[in-house]
C-alpha cells in the first residue's frame, strides 16, 4: 500500500508569459511525505512555495508530472485536504461557530435537505462538535462573534479549527502567520505544534520565515530557483530536504540554542542565498523520504 | 459654528435632529411665500396653489369618489404598486443570472457580452416596439421596467460574484461543498446585502420607467393620473401626487436600507 500520504513525481509548473513563452516556476519537484509529518516549506521570494501548495491543494494543476494524495491523483480542492490561508479563510457572513460547523453541515445536509429534512438533533450534535474544537483553540467564548470582530490571531485559530473539525488527511497552511505580529506569531506556533501532535495531523506549512520553518518542522523542504546551471527561467527545485528532530513539547527558547542557529545558518547559506549556486548533485536531500538524485552517497 | 467646516466635527444631538429637516422646511416656506404672492396678484391663480387648495386636492382624490365611484388616489396607488412589485420580482431573477454568470466561466462567456450590449439599449426607445408587440396592456409596462433595470442588476451581481475572493471558494471546496453549494451557500449570502444595495439605488430607475410607461398608456396609475390632469393645469392634484410617489419610493428605499442594516450586521466591518 501507499506508505506515503503525499507523492509528487516529476512535477513542473509553468505559467504563460509574454510572447507565447512559458515561464517555469517549479522544475522537476519530487516529494514524498509520510503521514504525521509537519513539513515546512521555505525558500526565497518568488521560488514558488505557494504554487507548490496550490498544486497539492488542487486549485492548480501541474504542467507536467503527478500529484497524488493517498495514491489518488489530485484534481480539484476536496474534502480530504484542509487549507488555512493567510487571510480569507473564514466566511464573514457566519459567526465563528457557524464557520466551524459549516463543513459538517454541508456533509450532512444537501441543499434541498436544508429546506425539508431539517434535523434538529443533528444540528445540535454539530454544534457540540464545533464547540469542542472551539474550546480547544480557546475561542469558545467568542463563538457568537463574526470574523471581523476577532483579532488576527483569533481569526487564524478559528480557521484552523474550521479546517481541523473536518479531520483532513493533510492540513495545508499557506503563510498562515504572515499577517501576525511577533508575539502572536510565537503563540500560534506553539498552538500549531500542540494541535499537530494532538490530532496526529499531516501538515504542509509554507512560510517565508526561516526561523518559523526551523522551529515548527519535523522536516524542512527548501525550494530555490538559485542553483548551478539554472538560467533565470529554469524554475525552482528542492535544494534541501532535511529532518529536524526537536523534542515535543518544544519551548520557544530553543530558538536561541546553538544547534538552532546552525541549522538556520546552513539553510540561509545553501537555500536562500542567491549567490550560492549549488550543483544539483550536491543538494542536501537527507530526509528518508526524499528521492535523492545521488542515492549512492550516505549523508549520516 | 466655527466647527462646521471641520472633517472631524462631532455634531450634537440638537444638530442631528434639526439639520436633516432644514432644507425641507426652506422649500416649504419658499413655496408658501410664492403661492401667497401670486394669489395676492390673482386670486384665481392655478400654477402655485395654496396649501389649503393642495389639502383640498388630496381630500378630493383620496376620500371622495369620482364619477366612476372610485377613490382615485388609492386605485392609482394600487395599480402602480402592483406593477412596481411584479417588475421587482422579475428583476430579482437577474440576481440569480448574475450570480451564475460570475461563478461559472462558461455562463459568463455565454451571457456577459449580450447583457453588456443589452444594458446599453435605451429602454425608452424600445417602448414603441413594446407597445406594438404586446399592446397597451400591463405586459408592456412591466416589460419596460424589466428591460430598463434588469441588465444593471445582472451586471452588478455578476461583478460582485466575480470579485468574491477565490480563496473562500477553495476553502468551501475543502470543506466538502459542491459547486452549487458554493454558489448558493457561500457566494450569494456574502454578496446579497451589496446586491440589495444596488437594487435600492435602482428603485429610482424602476419608478422612472413605471411613470414613463403609465404616462403613455394606462387607465389607472399614479403616473397616468398626473399626465391626465395636466390637461386641466390641476396643480393641486399633480403636486400631491408627485410628493406621494416620492414618499412611496422613499419608503421602499428606507425599508430596504433598514433590512440591510439589521439583517446583515456582519457587513459593518
Amino acid at each position: 500500500m501507499h506508505s506515503h500520504i503525499l507523492e509528487l513525481n516529476g512535477v513542473y509548473q509553468k505559467y504563460p508569459a509574454k510572447k507565447k513563452k512559458m515561464r517555469t516556476i517549479l522544475s522537476d519537484i519530487n516529494l514524498q511525505v509520510s503521514p504525521g509529518e509537519l513539513v515546512t516549506v521555505v525558500g526565497p521570494t518568488g521560488c514558488g512555495k505557494s504554487t507548490l501548495l496550490r498544486l497539492i491543494l488542487g486549485s492548480e494543476r501541474p504542467y507536467q508530472g503527478s500529484v497524488k494524495v493517498n495514491g489518488a491523483e489530485v484534481k480539484e480542492p476536496a474534502r480530504n485536504r484542509g487549507i488555512v490561508f493567510q487571510q480569507y479563510s473564514l466566511f464573514s457572513n457566519l459567526t465563528v461557530r457557524k464557520n466551524v460547523m459549516f463543513g459538517l453541515e454541508l456533509e450532512y445536509f444537501s441543499l434541498p435537505g436544508r429546506f425539508f429534512g431539517f434535523n434538529k438533533s443533528k444540528l445540535k450534535e454539530f454544534k457540540e462538535k464545533a464547540d469542542e474544537y472551539l474550546q480547544r483553540v480557546g475561542l469558545l467564548e467568542h463563538s457568537e462573534k463574526y470574523p471581523h470582530e476577532l483579532s488576527g490571531g483569533m481569526r487564524q485559530r478559528a480557521a484552523i479549527a474550521q479546517a481541523m473539525v473536518m479531520k483532513p488527511e493533510i492540513l495545508l497552511m499557506d503563510e498562515p502567520h504572515g499577517a501576525l505580529d511577533m508575539g502572536t506569531r510565537e503563540e500560534m506556533q506553539i498552538f500549531v505544534l500542540e494541535q499537530w501532535k494532538q490530532e496526529n495531523l499531516t501538515v504542509i506549512f509554507v512560510t517565508h520565515d526561516l526561523e518559523e520553518a526551523v522551529f515548527l518542522g519535523s522536516r524542512i523542504v527548501v525550494l530555490s530557483q538559485f542553483y548551478a546551471g539554472n538560467t533565470s527561467s529554469g524554475g525552482a527545485k528542492i535544494v534541501k530536504d532535511v529532518p529536524v528532530g526537536w523534542e515535543l513539547p518544544r519551548p520557544t527558547s530553543i530558538k536561541h540554542s546553538k544547534k538552532f542557529s546552525e541549522i538556520m545558518q546552513s539553510i540561509r547559506h545553501e537555500g536562500l542565498d542567491p549567490h550560492f549556486l549549488q550543483e544539483i548533485r550536491d543538494f542536501d536531500l537527507r530526509h528518508n523520504d526524499s528521492l535523492s538524485l545521488n542515492t549512492t552517497e550516505n549523508w549520516d | 459654528m466655527i466647527s462646521v467646516f471641520k472633517i472631524n466635527a462631532r455634531p450634537g444631538r440638537f444638530a442631528c435632529f434639526v439639520l436633516p429637516w432644514v432644507l425641507f422646511v426652506v422649500c416649504f416656506l419658499l413655496y408658501t411665500r410664492a403661492s401667497f404672492v401670486r394669489h395676492q396678484e390673482n386670486p384665481r391663480d392655478k400654477l402655485v396653489p395654496t396649501v389649503t387648495q393642495l389639502i383640498d386636492g388630496v381630500k378630493r382624490s383620496a376620500f371622495e369618489e369620482d364619477r366612476k365611484g372610485d377613490l382615485r388616489l388609492w386605485v392609482d396607488s394600487w395599480a402602480s404598486t402592483k406593477r412596481f412589485f411584479i417588475a421587482l420580482i422579475i428583476i430579482s431573477l437577474g440576481i440569480l443570472i448574475g450570480l451564475n454568470m460570475g461563478a461559472f466561466p462558461y455562463l459568463e462567456l455565454f451571457f456577459y457580452r449580450f447583457f453588456l450590449f443589452f444594458d446599453k439599449v435605451p429602454a425608452l426607445a424600445l417602448l414603441p416596439i413594446l407597445f406594438i408587440t404586446f399592446g397597451l396592456g400591463e405586459v408592456s409596462k412591466v416589460a419596460l421596467i424589466v428591460i430598463g433595470v434588469m441588465p444593471t442588476i445582472v451586471l452588478d451581481t455578476f461583478l460582485r460574484a466575480k470579485e468574491f475572493p477565490r480563496e473562500l471558494n477553495i476553502k468551501a471546496m475543502t470543506l466538502g461543498a459542491s459547486h452549487f453549494e458554493i454558489l448558493y451557500r457561500v457566494i450569494l449570502p456574502n454578496i446579497f446585502p451589496k446586491v440589495l444595495d444596488t437594487l435600492r439605488l435602482n428603485l429610482k430607475a424602476v419608478v422612472l420607467f413605471l411613470i414613463a410607461g403609465e404616462s403613455l398608456a394606462a387607465t389607472a396609475g399614479l403616473g397616468y393620473r398626473i399626465f391626465v390632469v395636466r390637461r386641466y393645469l390641476a396643480m393641486d392634484i399633480i403636486i400631491p401626487y408627485v410628493i406621494w410617489i416620492s414618499l412611496l419610493a422613499f419608503s421602499a428605499d428606507f425599508l430596504l436600507r433598514y433590512w440591510i442594516r439589521h439583517k446583515y450586521q456582519w457587513l459593518n466591518k
